[in-house]
């Protein structure tokens, strides 16, 4: 089935995949969302830790996810890998960074004689936290703003200079922080995690304070998000974007480029208001009727949400990691893509996604059948 | 000297070295144990003896412990080959990033998703599913390590393959050529032996502890059969898959061979030298030591009187055995370079005769092209002494393991292991011995294939980031500084748990 589809429908077919895994990221970043959360929602130690044993048990398939997305990411748009990675150095190292100091907060934090005390194993999953949320979304906005590099794949016969994607500014990525589109996206979410994690918490943890700090606060940490996501949305919207001729591959600016492309991909626009629609009716069921279903409406909308976005990025001659240095040195998901052989190998193996879906499916319902409990951490000789 | 920013090469080189070889501390241990842990859960299962039960949640604790380090390390090299080696992420991304692709969908969802079920399911979900999902943990990791051992292995030997001057990359061209090539199969099949030796020397080393301070004994003794058992069975694997891996080496790396030999000068009925010192001198009639007659070259070839090249022979050339000097594949090597660069210039001229001359031209000697880098002839010779030390050490290791293993079984079998003082000594100090030859193991595979990131194709110096030396520089002492402070956590907490022993059953402070 695989071998009959074209260059150019494996490519796209590619970065559906991409855009499902960046959703699913987003959605299961409510992990990250959860950890800011540590202090303001358990004013206890035991409160604490039935908020690390809450998300503690799901950690380990976000940095799934984001190892995953990083993977993919490099074996179907290497060229993107090369030069972000490559690039915006300072702004990745920080979010692995903040990857690194999480994975052993959990298991860490309450173990006797851990070296650096259960304090600061909770203030690593607050820089978490904050890094890994701010800054995932930073990057995505570049997506739309664009960055500074340049890419000359001949340099490699330059024996003494051969080096293919170049960053122009001297501080890797960091810059993209200043820019107001990408922070807006950043903020969002943010506290698009924090929503995410307190719905998390009223369906999956059993404890009255929580839930009802968590009700209390899912009203604010809302406000703040729509805010950011309907600015970010706005000026994205409003701006010139980063067009590609279909013929010539010539890229060129736009006006009001996302725009047009929200009218020309009406699927798109279909799914990006569902999708809206879909997290502020979880949030409301989660905010004013405590409803533990208010985390699936919110995550669905989310991944839906973020999938539209990102078919806003990359489709409709679109080039989604855009050179404001360099105009043709843009990245499009036929520029940067690997081989057709490569793509349609790969696609065999994306057959198995369902069946990995599936068994998180089952094994996520049959965990969380009973909430956790104090009492359940109480008599779990393995709890964190 | 080659062209190349060193400084810039050396700091991004020295930072992969760092994160792997800090990784590379923790992932044995989890690929191990996970089958240990697995093994005595399933007696659990079967006999359901709280005693077994007891056991399993023990190793299982120090299995979680050690698996968050070794996830946290994993995440930064994964990153890195971006990070700090854009260049051979475009020109060889085709191809690598597959692997770490399925590697991720296959065996870390597997290994993430049930390892929550392996922790926190003991009264959660029914005792079959508990069981399964520890065997889909250690199936998960073990599957990892062969899709990232693939991706190594097509470094050492990049069969599968072709450049594509039009996209200046090279492509795959058959899947199968690269996941079941025999470097890849004998590569995985060693490494992740090593690693159940390591979790059984692991299992032996604590257990050994509590017979010396004369507590837990019954839980001792058992972890200890089981452990001798899977070592054994290990550490024999082990050999054989490691002379299978060296005989590879010998027909794909052949300089890379010469270094582990210490070989300058290549000789029919080459001697292997089982004992012994390297001289300065770069001379093989200057080793010093036990030599066995025509060994290499019955190992290496499988006959006694083949050939086996040196380091001079690949470096200047011998025409009777068919090997081109280093010089001349350079100058091949840089007519592939320019004709590379002519190739693209005609093509964006539309000078079709030009562009499909230079195009014959770049074909016929793409064979050498990453040769065309080096000004140097002897830049292509890897550390001779560090890799002939670590590989000789390594494989003396290996047969240590063997005979204390098959000892060990036969002590626990008779129920005398607690009898022998000094062999409980042995057994504790064995762990550090188990890691000395692991690492050592990474060190003839990396080193000794230095200075190509891709063999023949593409050299280290080629591959690195735009970066400042300074911000490789300061990423790689904020990694020092984080994974040692990380390393001194994990083994505090571990010693402490293993001070506590199987039946405190509070883990907290």
């Amino acid at each position: 089935m695989f071998n009959n589809l074209s260059y150019p429908e494996l490519q796209a077919y590619w970065w559906i995949i991409i855009s499902l895994l960046a959703s699913v990221l987003v959605f299961m970043m409510f992990v990250q969302g959860g950890q800011t959360l540590l202090w303001q929602l358990g004013k206890t130690k035991k409160e604490r830790s039935l908020i690390t044993n809450s998300i503690g048990r799901k950690w380990d398939i976000t940095f799934t996810v984001l190892v995953t997305f990083g993977g993919v990411f490099f074996a179907s748009f290497p060229l993107f890998y090369s030069t972000s990675f490559g690039g915006a150095y300072w702004v990745w190292i920080l979010i692995l960074f903040s990857f690194i100091i999480q994975a052993v907060s959990y298991e860490y934090r309450t173990k006797a004689n851990n070296f650096l005390g259960a304090k600061t194993y909770e203030t690593f999953l607050l820089i978490n936290g904050i890094l890994a949320t701010v800054l995932i979304g930073v990057v995505v906005g570049t997506f739309f703003t664009g960055s500074e590099f340049s890419v000359n794949k001949l340099n490699i016969t330059h024996v003494s200079d051969p080096v293919i994607s170049r960053w122009q500014t001297v501080t890797h990525g960091l810059e993209a922080v200043l820019n107001i589109t990408n922070l807006a996206l950043g903020l969002a979410v943010f506290f698009l995690a924090r929503v995410l994690a307190m719905l998390y918490f009223i369906n999956n943890i059993d404890h009255a304070e929580i839930l009802k700090r968590s009700a209390k606060q899912l009203k604010l940490c809302s406000v703040a998000f729509l805010v950011f996501f309907l600015l970010f949305v706005g000026l994205v919207l409003t701006k010139d974007g980063f067009a590609v001729n279909p013929d010539t591959r010539v890229v060129f600016m736009e006006p009001y480029k996302y725009l047009h492309n929200l009218i020309e991909m009406p699927v798109v626009l279909i799914l990006l208001l569902i999708g809206v629609v879909d997290v502020l009716y979880g949030i409301f069921l989660g905010a004013f009727k405590t409803s533990g279903k208010g985390i699936w409406f919110a995550g669905a909308g989310t991944i839906i949400t973020v999938f539209s976005l990102l078919m806003l990025a990359g489709f409709n001659n679109t080039a989604f990691y855009p050179s404001t240095y360099d105009l043709q040195s843009s990245l499009t998901i036929h520029n940067t893509s690997s081989s057709k052989y490569t793509l349609t190998a790969m696609s065999w193996v994306s057959l198995l996604v369902p069946v990995v879906i599936a068994y998180i499916w089952i094994t996520w319902k049959a965990m969380s059948k009973r909430k956790v409990s104090e009492e359940d951490i109480e008599n779990d000789t393995m709890a964190y | 000297m080659e062209h190349f920013n060193l400084a810039l090469v050396d700091w991004s080189r020295a930072q992969f070295a760092l994160t792997a070889i800090y990784h590379w501390f923790f992932v044995p241990l989890t690929l191990g144990l996970s089958f240990i842990v697995a093994f005595m859960h399933t007696i659990y299962y079967k006999t359901g003896n709280e005693k077994w039960k007891q056991m399993t949640k023990f190793w299982m604790k120090l299995f979680g412990i050690n698996f968050a380090i070794g996830v946290a390390t994993g995440i930064i090299l994964e990153f890195e080959f971006g990070t700090n080696w854009s260049n051979y992420s475009w020109i060889v991304g085709d191809i690598f990033g597959a692997p770490l692709a399925i590697e991720g969908l296959l065996a870390f969802f597997l290994e993430s998703t049930f390892i929550a079920v392996m922790f926190f399911g003991w009264n959660r979900v029914s005792k079959k599913f508990h069981l399964l999902s520890s065997w889909f943990v250690a199936f998960g990791s073990n599957l990892s390590a062969l899709w990232i051992l693939i991706a190594n292995a097509w470094m050492q030997n990049p069969v599968g393959t072709r450049f594509n001057p039009d996209t200046v990359r090279n492509e795959m061209t058959n899947f199968f050529d690269i996941a079941l090539s025999p470097t890849a199969v004998f590569k995985f099949l060693h490494t992740v032996s090593q690693a159940y030796v390591i979790g059984a020397l692991f299992v032996v080393a604590v257990s050994a502890w509590y017979l010396l301070k004369k507590r837990h004994l019954t839980f001792a003794k058992k972890s200890i059969l089981i452990a001798s058992v899977f070592g054994l069975t290990a550490s024999l694997f082990v050999a054989l898959t490691g002379d299978s891996s060296a005989s590879n080496v010998a027909q794909t790396q052949p300089m890379k061979l010469a270094a582990m030999e210490g070989l300058y000068d290549g000789e029919t009925n080459a001697s292997l030298y089982a004992l012994g010192f390297l001289n300065n001198e770069k001379n093989n009639t200057n080793f010093k030591g036990i030599r066995l007659r025509s060994m290499l070259s019955l190992l290496a070839f499988r006959n006694a009187s083949a050939f086996v090249p040196g380091v001079n022979d690949i470096l200047n050339g011998n025409k009777e055995q068919g090997i081109l000097p280093a010089e001349t594949r350079m100058e091949k090597g840089r007519i592939a370079i320019q004709s590379l660069a002519d190739y693209k210039q005609a093509k964006k001229e539309w000078n079709i005769e030009l562009a499909s001359q230079k195009l014959q031209e770049f074909e016929e000697n793409y064979p050498h092209f990453g040769y065309g880098y080096f000004t140097d002839k002897e830049a292509i010779v890897p550390p001779v002494k560090l890799t002939f030390y670590s590989f000789h050490t390594m494989v003396g290791l290996g047969l240590f393991f063997i005979l204390f293993f098959a000892w060990l079984l036969y002590a626990s079998m008779k129920d005398k292991v607690d009898k022998y003082k000094w062999i409980l000594h042995l057994s504790v100090w064995s762990l550090l011995l188990g890691y000395i030859a692991s690492e050592l193991g990474w060190i003839v595979a990396e080193v000794g294939r230095q200075p190509w990131t891709i063999q023949d194709l593409l050299p280290v110096g080629i591959s690195t980031s735009h970066l400042s030396v300074g911000s490789v520089q300061t990423t790689f002492f904020m990694f020092l500084v984080l994974f040692t402070v990380l390393l001194i956590a994990e083994i505090k907490i571990m010693l402490t748990q293993i001070i506590k022993g199987p039946e405190e059953g509070d883990s907290h402070v």
